[in-house]
Protein backbone atom coordinates (compact mmCIF):
# COMPACT_ATOMS: atom_id res chain seq x y z
CA UNK A 1 0.00 0.00 0.00
CA UNK A 2 2.92 2.63 0.93
CA UNK A 3 5.99 2.02 -0.51
CA UNK A 4 9.15 4.01 0.80
CA UNK A 5 12.46 3.46 -1.31
CA UNK A 6 15.78 4.53 -0.03
CA UNK A 7 14.11 8.36 0.19
CA UNK A 8 16.74 11.26 1.13
CA UNK A 9 16.15 15.13 2.10
CA UNK A 10 17.95 17.77 2.72
CA UNK A 11 17.11 21.16 4.15
CA UNK A 12 20.47 23.18 3.01
CA UNK A 13 23.08 21.21 3.74
CA UNK A 14 21.69 19.21 6.69
CA UNK A 15 20.79 16.38 5.92
CA UNK A 16 16.98 15.21 7.27
CA UNK A 17 15.91 11.90 5.98
CA UNK A 18 18.99 9.56 4.79
CA UNK A 19 17.74 6.43 2.80
CA UNK A 20 14.80 5.97 4.31
CA UNK A 21 12.89 2.52 3.14
CA UNK A 22 9.95 0.82 4.41
CA UNK A 23 7.40 -0.94 3.06
CA UNK A 24 3.04 -0.94 4.71
CA UNK A 25 1.08 -3.56 3.10
CA UNK A 26 -2.70 -3.36 3.45
CA UNK A 27 -4.03 -3.57 6.56
CA UNK A 28 -1.02 -3.06 8.66
CA UNK A 29 -0.24 -1.20 11.52
CA UNK A 30 3.06 0.67 11.48
CA UNK A 31 4.13 2.29 14.46
CA UNK A 32 7.43 4.87 14.00
CA UNK A 33 9.32 6.20 17.15
CA UNK A 34 12.22 7.43 17.80
CA UNK A 35 14.24 10.82 19.43
CA UNK A 36 12.89 14.11 18.32
CA UNK A 37 14.80 15.51 15.41
CA UNK A 38 15.52 11.97 14.28
CA UNK A 39 13.31 12.75 10.59
CA UNK A 40 9.70 10.61 11.49
CA UNK A 41 7.82 13.76 11.28
CA UNK A 42 9.36 14.59 8.04
CA UNK A 43 9.15 11.01 6.58
CA UNK A 44 5.43 10.67 7.39
CA UNK A 45 4.64 14.06 5.74
CA UNK A 46 6.47 13.00 2.36
CA UNK A 47 4.29 10.04 1.79
CA UNK A 48 1.26 12.32 1.23
CA UNK A 49 3.45 15.27 -0.58
CA UNK A 50 3.50 17.70 1.99
CA UNK A 51 7.18 17.41 1.92
CA UNK A 52 9.34 17.34 -0.84
CA UNK A 53 12.47 14.59 -0.67
CA UNK A 54 15.65 14.80 -3.47
CA UNK A 55 16.17 11.73 -3.55
CA UNK A 56 14.41 7.82 -3.68
CA UNK A 57 10.59 7.20 -4.67
CA UNK A 58 7.29 7.22 -2.54
CA UNK A 59 4.74 4.87 -3.64
CA UNK A 60 1.38 4.87 -2.25
CA UNK A 61 -1.34 2.34 -3.92
CA UNK A 62 0.45 2.12 -6.89
CA UNK A 63 0.94 5.87 -7.63
CA UNK A 64 4.38 8.17 -7.30
CA UNK A 65 4.34 11.11 -5.07
CA UNK A 66 7.30 12.01 -6.47
CA UNK A 67 6.10 11.66 -10.04
CA UNK A 68 5.51 15.70 -11.30
CA UNK A 69 2.40 14.14 -13.71
CA UNK A 70 1.43 13.11 -10.32
CA UNK A 71 -2.01 14.64 -9.11
CA UNK A 72 -1.07 15.48 -5.86
CA UNK A 73 -4.50 16.77 -4.39
CA UNK A 74 -5.80 13.38 -5.86
CA UNK A 75 -3.73 11.16 -3.81
CA UNK A 76 -3.90 12.96 -0.31
CA UNK A 77 -7.64 12.67 -0.63
CA UNK A 78 -7.15 9.03 -0.69
CA UNK A 79 -4.62 9.31 2.43
CA UNK A 80 -5.84 10.59 5.51
CA UNK A 81 -3.66 12.92 8.18
CA UNK A 82 -3.90 13.55 11.40
CA UNK A 83 -1.90 15.90 13.28
CA UNK A 84 -0.30 16.70 16.25
CA UNK A 85 -1.79 20.10 16.59
CA UNK A 86 -5.34 18.90 15.35
CA UNK A 87 -5.75 21.46 13.03
CA UNK A 88 -9.33 21.53 12.93
CA UNK A 89 -10.63 24.61 10.90
CA UNK A 90 -11.24 27.34 13.82
CA UNK A 91 -13.82 29.14 11.88
CA UNK A 92 -15.82 26.25 11.01
CA UNK A 93 -18.27 24.22 13.20
CA UNK A 94 -17.23 20.91 13.71
CA UNK A 95 -19.98 19.27 11.09
CA UNK A 96 -18.88 22.02 8.81
CA UNK A 97 -14.83 20.46 9.18
CA UNK A 98 -15.85 17.55 8.71
CA UNK A 99 -18.03 18.00 5.45
CA UNK A 100 -15.74 20.96 3.88
CA UNK A 101 -13.63 18.49 1.92
CA UNK A 102 -16.34 15.70 1.31
CA UNK A 103 -18.43 17.97 -0.58
CA UNK A 104 -15.15 20.39 -2.42
CA UNK A 105 -12.92 17.63 -3.31
CA UNK A 106 -15.38 14.40 -3.26
CA UNK A 107 -18.10 16.03 -5.03
CA UNK A 108 -20.44 14.87 -2.33
CA UNK A 109 -24.10 16.76 -1.92
CA UNK A 110 -24.71 18.35 1.69
CA UNK A 111 -27.19 15.43 2.77
CA UNK A 112 -24.43 12.60 1.77
CA UNK A 113 -21.66 14.65 3.69
CA UNK A 114 -23.59 15.71 6.70
CA UNK A 115 -25.07 11.77 6.65
CA UNK A 116 -21.15 10.70 6.75
CA UNK A 117 -20.09 13.17 8.99
CA UNK A 118 -23.03 12.46 11.87
CA UNK A 119 -22.13 8.73 11.77
CA UNK A 120 -18.18 9.38 11.85
CA UNK A 121 -18.89 11.61 14.73
CA UNK A 122 -21.17 8.77 16.17
CA UNK A 123 -18.15 6.72 16.31
CA UNK A 124 -15.76 9.11 17.98
CA UNK A 125 -18.39 9.48 20.58
CA UNK A 126 -19.33 13.22 19.67
CA UNK A 127 -22.17 13.02 18.48
CA UNK A 128 -23.36 16.06 19.90
CA UNK A 129 -20.74 18.27 19.53
CA UNK A 130 -21.45 18.87 15.77
CA UNK A 131 -22.85 22.76 15.94
CA UNK A 132 -19.68 23.79 18.31
CA UNK A 133 -16.58 25.37 17.13
CA UNK A 134 -12.79 23.85 17.43
CA UNK A 135 -12.51 25.96 20.44
CA UNK A 136 -14.63 24.89 22.59
CA UNK A 137 -13.62 21.34 22.63
CA UNK A 138 -11.16 19.84 24.94
CA UNK A 139 -8.09 18.93 23.13
CA UNK A 140 -8.84 14.96 23.01
CA UNK A 141 -12.44 16.19 21.28
CA UNK A 142 -10.42 18.03 19.03
CA UNK A 143 -8.19 15.39 18.06
CA UNK A 144 -11.00 12.58 17.49
CA UNK A 145 -13.48 15.06 15.31
CA UNK A 146 -10.01 15.30 13.03
CA UNK A 147 -9.86 11.90 12.98
CA UNK A 148 -13.28 11.51 11.73
CA UNK A 149 -12.51 14.35 9.64
CA UNK A 150 -9.73 12.26 7.60
CA UNK A 151 -12.08 9.21 7.97
CA UNK A 152 -14.73 11.10 5.98
CA UNK A 153 -12.84 10.68 2.81
CA UNK A 154 -12.71 7.21 2.94
CA UNK A 155 -8.88 7.29 2.93
CA UNK A 156 -7.02 4.19 1.88
CA UNK A 157 -4.58 4.58 4.41
CA UNK A 158 -4.01 7.07 7.58
CA UNK A 159 -1.23 9.01 8.63
CA UNK A 160 -0.80 10.26 12.12
CA UNK A 161 1.69 12.37 13.36
CA UNK A 162 2.21 12.42 17.12
CA UNK A 163 -1.41 12.37 17.43
CA UNK A 164 -1.27 12.40 21.35
CA UNK A 165 1.89 14.64 22.31
CA UNK A 166 -0.17 17.69 22.49
CA UNK A 167 -2.25 16.15 24.52
CA UNK A 168 -3.21 16.85 28.20
CA UNK A 169 -2.14 13.13 29.89
CA UNK A 170 -6.17 12.24 30.93
CA UNK A 171 -6.56 12.67 27.64
CA UNK A 172 -4.27 10.77 25.31
CA UNK A 173 -6.45 7.56 26.05
CA UNK A 174 -9.74 8.64 24.36
CA UNK A 175 -7.58 9.26 21.42
CA UNK A 176 -5.91 5.92 21.50
CA UNK A 177 -8.75 3.97 21.78
CA UNK A 178 -10.11 5.13 18.62
CA UNK A 179 -6.91 4.35 16.76
CA UNK A 180 -7.02 0.56 18.33
CA UNK A 181 -10.71 0.44 16.77
CA UNK A 182 -9.46 1.95 13.78
CA UNK A 183 -6.59 -0.29 13.56
CA UNK A 184 -8.77 -3.55 14.38
CA UNK A 185 -11.13 -2.30 11.63
CA UNK A 186 -8.02 -3.09 9.20
CA UNK A 187 -7.45 0.56 8.23
CA UNK A 188 -3.91 0.53 7.01
CA UNK A 189 -2.02 3.25 9.44
CA UNK A 190 1.22 4.68 9.42
CA UNK A 191 1.98 6.29 13.12
CA UNK A 192 4.56 8.42 14.48
CA UNK A 193 3.96 8.10 18.23
CA UNK A 194 5.69 8.06 21.60
CA UNK A 195 2.62 5.57 23.02
CA UNK A 196 4.58 2.26 23.30
CA UNK A 197 1.90 0.65 24.83
CA UNK A 198 -0.33 1.30 21.92
CA UNK A 199 2.96 0.07 19.66
CA UNK A 200 2.35 -2.98 21.81
CA UNK A 201 -1.41 -3.91 21.99
CA UNK A 202 -1.85 -3.09 17.97
CA UNK A 203 1.07 -2.29 15.46
CA UNK A 204 2.38 -5.23 13.38
CA UNK A 205 5.73 -3.86 12.78
CA UNK A 206 7.80 -0.90 14.21
CA UNK A 207 10.80 1.38 12.88
CA UNK A 208 12.97 3.03 15.25
CA UNK A 209 14.68 6.52 13.78
CA UNK A 210 17.17 8.18 14.50
CA UNK A 211 19.09 10.92 12.75
CA UNK A 212 17.08 10.79 9.87
CA UNK A 213 18.02 6.95 9.79
CA UNK A 214 16.07 3.86 9.59
CA UNK A 215 18.27 2.16 12.26
CA UNK A 216 15.17 -0.85 12.89
CA UNK A 217 12.44 -1.95 11.22
CA UNK A 218 11.10 -5.26 12.73
CA UNK A 219 8.01 -6.89 13.97
CA UNK A 220 6.68 -5.37 17.55
CA UNK A 221 7.55 -8.37 19.23
CA UNK A 222 10.94 -8.76 18.33
CA UNK A 223 11.55 -5.13 18.59
CA UNK A 224 10.49 -4.69 22.22
CA UNK A 225 11.89 -8.02 23.45
CA UNK A 226 15.44 -8.08 21.13
CA UNK A 227 16.43 -4.79 20.25
CA UNK A 228 19.23 -5.23 17.88
CA UNK A 229 21.07 -1.82 17.66
CA UNK A 230 22.32 0.13 20.92
CA UNK A 231 20.53 2.94 20.14
CA UNK A 232 17.12 1.59 20.01
CA UNK A 233 17.59 -0.53 23.37
CA UNK A 234 18.93 3.29 24.84
CA UNK A 235 15.86 5.08 23.68
CA UNK A 236 13.40 1.90 25.15
CA UNK A 237 15.31 2.03 28.31
CA UNK A 238 14.40 5.88 28.58
CA UNK A 239 11.03 5.55 27.28
CA UNK A 240 9.68 2.42 28.96
CA UNK A 241 11.34 2.77 32.49
CA UNK A 242 8.80 5.08 33.76
CA UNK B 1 -13.14 87.34 19.11
CA UNK B 2 -16.92 86.58 19.01
CA UNK B 3 -18.16 83.50 17.08
CA UNK B 4 -21.59 83.32 14.82
CA UNK B 5 -22.80 80.45 14.46
CA UNK B 6 -25.82 81.27 13.38
CA UNK B 7 -25.12 80.35 9.11
CA UNK B 8 -24.89 76.69 10.22
CA UNK B 9 -27.98 75.70 10.70
CA UNK B 10 -29.72 76.84 7.42
CA UNK B 11 -26.60 75.41 5.48
CA UNK B 12 -26.90 71.73 6.80
CA UNK B 13 -28.58 70.57 3.67
CA UNK B 14 -25.17 72.18 1.50
CA UNK B 15 -23.04 70.63 3.76
CA UNK B 16 -24.93 67.00 3.77
CA UNK B 17 -24.80 66.82 -0.08
CA UNK B 18 -20.76 67.36 0.82
CA UNK B 19 -20.68 64.21 3.47
CA UNK B 20 -22.23 62.29 0.88
CA UNK B 21 -19.36 62.64 -1.25
CA UNK B 22 -16.95 62.15 1.77
CA UNK B 23 -19.03 58.88 2.49
CA UNK B 24 -19.21 57.93 -1.10
CA UNK B 25 -15.24 58.08 -1.54
CA UNK B 26 -14.70 56.18 1.54
CA UNK B 27 -17.26 53.69 0.93
CA UNK B 28 -15.36 52.85 -2.62
CA UNK B 29 -12.36 53.60 -1.19
CA UNK B 30 -12.86 50.86 1.57
CA UNK B 31 -14.68 48.23 -1.15
CA UNK B 32 -12.03 48.31 -3.93
CA UNK B 33 -9.56 48.64 -1.97
CA UNK B 34 -10.11 46.00 0.41
CA UNK B 35 -11.13 43.65 -3.16
CA UNK B 36 -8.01 44.69 -4.97
CA UNK B 37 -5.99 44.25 -1.91
CA UNK B 38 -6.49 40.67 -1.35
CA UNK B 39 -5.60 40.13 -5.32
CA UNK B 40 -2.44 42.46 -4.88
CA UNK B 41 -1.40 40.36 -1.55
CA UNK B 42 -2.53 36.91 -3.59
CA UNK B 43 -0.13 38.05 -6.17
CA UNK B 44 2.75 38.85 -3.74
CA UNK B 45 2.33 35.72 -2.36
CA UNK B 46 2.38 33.39 -5.54
CA UNK B 47 5.20 30.87 -6.26
CA UNK B 48 5.08 33.24 -9.59
CA UNK B 49 8.23 35.01 -9.22
CA UNK B 50 6.76 38.02 -11.97
CA UNK B 51 4.04 38.02 -10.70
CA UNK B 52 5.20 38.31 -6.69
CA UNK B 53 7.57 41.35 -8.40
CA UNK B 54 4.92 43.27 -9.77
CA UNK B 55 2.36 43.22 -6.78
CA UNK B 56 5.78 43.81 -4.91
CA UNK B 57 6.15 47.04 -7.41
CA UNK B 58 2.63 48.76 -7.29
CA UNK B 59 2.57 48.34 -3.47
CA UNK B 60 5.71 50.34 -3.11
CA UNK B 61 5.02 53.08 -5.86
CA UNK B 62 1.61 53.50 -4.26
CA UNK B 63 3.37 53.52 -0.77
CA UNK B 64 5.76 56.24 -1.38
CA UNK B 65 3.85 58.78 -3.28
CA UNK B 66 2.00 61.50 -1.37
CA UNK B 67 -1.61 61.22 -1.77
CA UNK B 68 -2.16 64.62 -3.08
CA UNK B 69 0.02 63.44 -5.38
CA UNK B 70 -1.56 60.90 -7.29
CA UNK B 71 -4.76 62.44 -6.67
CA UNK B 72 -3.46 65.78 -8.91
CA UNK B 73 -2.63 63.16 -11.64
CA UNK B 74 -5.39 60.93 -11.78
CA UNK B 75 -7.44 64.10 -12.34
CA UNK B 76 -5.60 66.02 -14.43
CA UNK B 77 -3.77 63.64 -16.68
CA UNK B 78 -5.14 60.44 -16.10
CA UNK B 79 -8.72 60.20 -16.15
CA UNK B 80 -8.94 62.60 -18.96
CA UNK B 81 -6.92 60.69 -20.71
CA UNK B 82 -8.80 56.78 -20.43
CA UNK B 83 -12.20 58.78 -20.41
CA UNK B 84 -11.25 60.89 -23.36
CA UNK B 85 -10.34 56.98 -25.21
CA UNK B 86 -13.35 55.45 -23.93
CA UNK B 87 -16.03 58.32 -24.67
CA UNK B 88 -14.56 60.28 -27.34
CA UNK B 89 -16.51 63.78 -27.53
CA UNK B 90 -18.38 63.67 -24.30
CA UNK B 91 -18.14 65.79 -21.31
CA UNK B 92 -17.84 64.53 -17.93
CA UNK B 93 -18.17 65.13 -14.40
CA UNK B 94 -14.33 63.87 -14.00
CA UNK B 95 -13.98 65.08 -10.07
CA UNK B 96 -15.31 62.66 -8.58
CA UNK B 97 -14.74 59.59 -10.88
CA UNK B 98 -10.64 60.82 -10.69
CA UNK B 99 -10.83 60.71 -6.85
CA UNK B 100 -12.97 57.18 -6.37
CA UNK B 101 -9.86 55.79 -8.58
CA UNK B 102 -7.28 57.65 -6.84
CA UNK B 103 -8.40 56.93 -3.61
CA UNK B 104 -9.51 52.43 -4.64
CA UNK B 105 -5.91 52.10 -5.96
CA UNK B 106 -4.29 53.87 -3.08
CA UNK B 107 -5.95 52.71 -0.40
CA UNK B 108 -5.28 48.84 -1.77
CA UNK B 109 -1.68 49.52 -1.71
CA UNK B 110 -2.05 49.59 2.37
CA UNK B 111 -4.89 46.78 2.84
CA UNK B 112 -2.55 44.90 0.53
CA UNK B 113 -0.13 44.88 3.58
CA UNK B 114 -2.57 44.59 5.92
CA UNK B 115 -3.71 41.18 4.31
CA UNK B 116 -0.45 40.19 3.43
CA UNK B 117 0.30 40.39 7.17
CA UNK B 118 -3.14 38.58 8.12
CA UNK B 119 -2.85 35.32 5.24
CA UNK B 120 0.81 34.95 6.91
CA UNK B 121 -0.90 34.81 10.35
CA UNK B 122 -2.15 32.17 9.25
CA UNK B 123 -0.12 28.86 10.44
CA UNK B 124 1.42 26.36 8.03
CA UNK B 125 -0.12 24.20 9.95
CA UNK B 126 -3.37 25.32 9.36
CA UNK B 127 -2.50 25.08 5.38
CA UNK B 128 -1.15 21.53 5.69
CA UNK B 129 -4.63 20.46 7.06
CA UNK B 130 -6.13 21.64 3.86
CA UNK B 131 -3.67 20.17 1.56
CA UNK B 132 -4.20 16.59 3.41
CA UNK B 133 -7.80 16.52 2.62
CA UNK B 134 -6.98 17.04 -1.28
CA UNK B 135 -7.82 20.39 -2.03
CA UNK B 136 -5.78 22.03 -4.17
CA UNK B 137 -4.02 25.51 -2.88
CA UNK B 138 -6.99 28.01 -4.49
CA UNK B 139 -9.01 26.24 -2.51
CA UNK B 140 -7.14 25.74 0.97
CA UNK B 141 -6.81 29.64 0.31
CA UNK B 142 -10.51 30.59 -0.14
CA UNK B 143 -11.86 28.61 2.24
CA UNK B 144 -9.20 27.74 5.03
CA UNK B 145 -6.81 30.65 5.35
CA UNK B 146 -8.79 33.34 3.55
CA UNK B 147 -11.61 33.44 5.84
CA UNK B 148 -9.37 33.56 9.20
CA UNK B 149 -7.38 36.02 7.72
CA UNK B 150 -9.91 38.40 7.16
CA UNK B 151 -11.38 37.76 10.29
CA UNK B 152 -8.43 38.49 12.31
CA UNK B 153 -7.80 41.59 9.97
CA UNK B 154 -11.25 43.36 10.39
CA UNK B 155 -9.90 45.61 13.25
CA UNK B 156 -7.09 46.76 11.35
CA UNK B 157 -8.90 47.02 8.33
CA UNK B 158 -11.83 49.30 9.40
CA UNK B 159 -9.43 51.40 11.20
CA UNK B 160 -7.73 52.24 8.09
CA UNK B 161 -11.29 52.80 6.82
CA UNK B 162 -11.66 55.98 9.64
CA UNK B 163 -8.28 57.30 8.19
CA UNK B 164 -9.13 56.59 4.91
CA UNK B 165 -12.73 59.00 5.56
CA UNK B 166 -10.43 61.91 7.15
CA UNK B 167 -7.87 61.64 4.35
CA UNK B 168 -11.17 62.30 1.69
CA UNK B 169 -10.63 65.73 2.95
CA UNK B 170 -7.53 65.85 0.27
CA UNK B 171 -9.78 65.80 -2.72
CA UNK B 172 -9.92 69.44 -2.10
CA UNK B 173 -7.06 70.16 -4.33
CA UNK B 174 -8.84 68.97 -7.01
CA UNK B 175 -12.19 71.09 -6.11
CA UNK B 176 -14.03 68.21 -5.31
CA UNK B 177 -16.70 69.39 -2.86
CA UNK B 178 -16.88 67.11 -0.14
CA UNK B 179 -18.19 67.91 3.36
CA UNK B 180 -14.98 70.04 4.04
CA UNK B 181 -14.99 72.03 0.81
CA UNK B 182 -18.77 72.59 1.03
CA UNK B 183 -18.03 73.93 4.93
CA UNK B 184 -15.11 76.03 3.51
CA UNK B 185 -17.44 77.49 0.92
CA UNK B 186 -20.42 78.68 2.94
CA UNK B 187 -17.90 80.45 5.30
CA UNK B 188 -16.47 81.80 2.58
CA UNK B 189 -19.54 83.06 1.73
CA UNK B 190 -21.18 84.16 4.25
CA UNK B 191 -17.70 86.02 5.76
CA UNK B 192 -17.94 83.41 8.89
CA UNK B 193 -15.50 81.19 7.92
CA UNK B 194 -13.38 80.15 11.36
CA UNK B 195 -17.18 78.93 12.34
CA UNK B 196 -17.25 76.68 9.84
CA UNK B 197 -13.82 75.27 9.61
CA UNK B 198 -14.24 74.46 13.18
CA UNK B 199 -17.96 72.83 12.78
CA UNK B 200 -16.22 70.76 10.19
CA UNK B 201 -13.57 69.95 12.29
CA UNK B 202 -16.20 68.59 15.77
CA UNK B 203 -18.16 66.52 13.14
CA UNK B 204 -15.09 64.70 11.72
CA UNK B 205 -14.15 64.51 14.96
CA UNK B 206 -17.29 62.95 16.56
CA UNK B 207 -17.46 60.41 13.44
CA UNK B 208 -14.23 59.14 14.05
CA UNK B 209 -14.24 58.66 17.56
CA UNK B 210 -17.33 57.04 17.49
CA UNK B 211 -16.61 54.72 14.47
CA UNK B 212 -13.18 53.80 16.92
CA UNK B 213 -15.41 53.15 19.73
CA UNK B 214 -17.41 50.37 17.44
CA UNK B 215 -14.36 48.95 16.35
CA UNK B 216 -12.91 48.77 19.93
CA UNK B 217 -16.01 47.01 20.83
CA UNK B 218 -15.91 44.61 17.73
CA UNK B 219 -12.26 43.69 18.61
CA UNK B 220 -13.41 42.87 22.01
CA UNK B 221 -16.34 40.41 20.35
CA UNK B 222 -13.85 38.89 17.53
CA UNK B 223 -11.61 38.23 20.22
CA UNK B 224 -14.15 36.46 22.17
CA UNK B 225 -15.46 34.34 19.03
CA UNK B 226 -14.21 30.83 18.65
CA UNK B 227 -10.97 32.15 17.13
CA UNK B 228 -7.93 29.71 17.80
Amino acid sequence: MISIRNVSKWYGEFQALKKCSTEVDKGEVVVICGPSGSGKSTLIKCVNGLESFQEGEIWVDGISVADRKTDLPKLRSRVGMVFQHFELFPHLSILDNITLAQCRVLGRSKKQAVEKAVQLLEMVGLAEQQPKFPAQLSGGQQQRVAIARALAMDPVAMLFDEPTSALDPEMINEVLDVMVNLAQSGMTMLVVTHEMGFAKRVADRVIFMDWGEVVEDRPKQTFFEHPETDRARQFLSKILTH
Amino acid sequence: MAFDWSSIPGSLPILWQGMIVSLQITLVGVLVGILLGILLALLRLSPNRLLSWLSAAYVTVFRSIPLVMVLFWFHLILIPLVVGLLFPGKRLELRLIAALTAFSLFEASYYAEIIRAGILSVTKGQFNAGLALGMNRRQVMRLVVLPQALRRMVPLLLTQAIILFQDSTLVYVINLDDFFRKAYNVGNTVGTLNELILFAGAVYLVICTLASGCVRQLQRKLTVLPVK
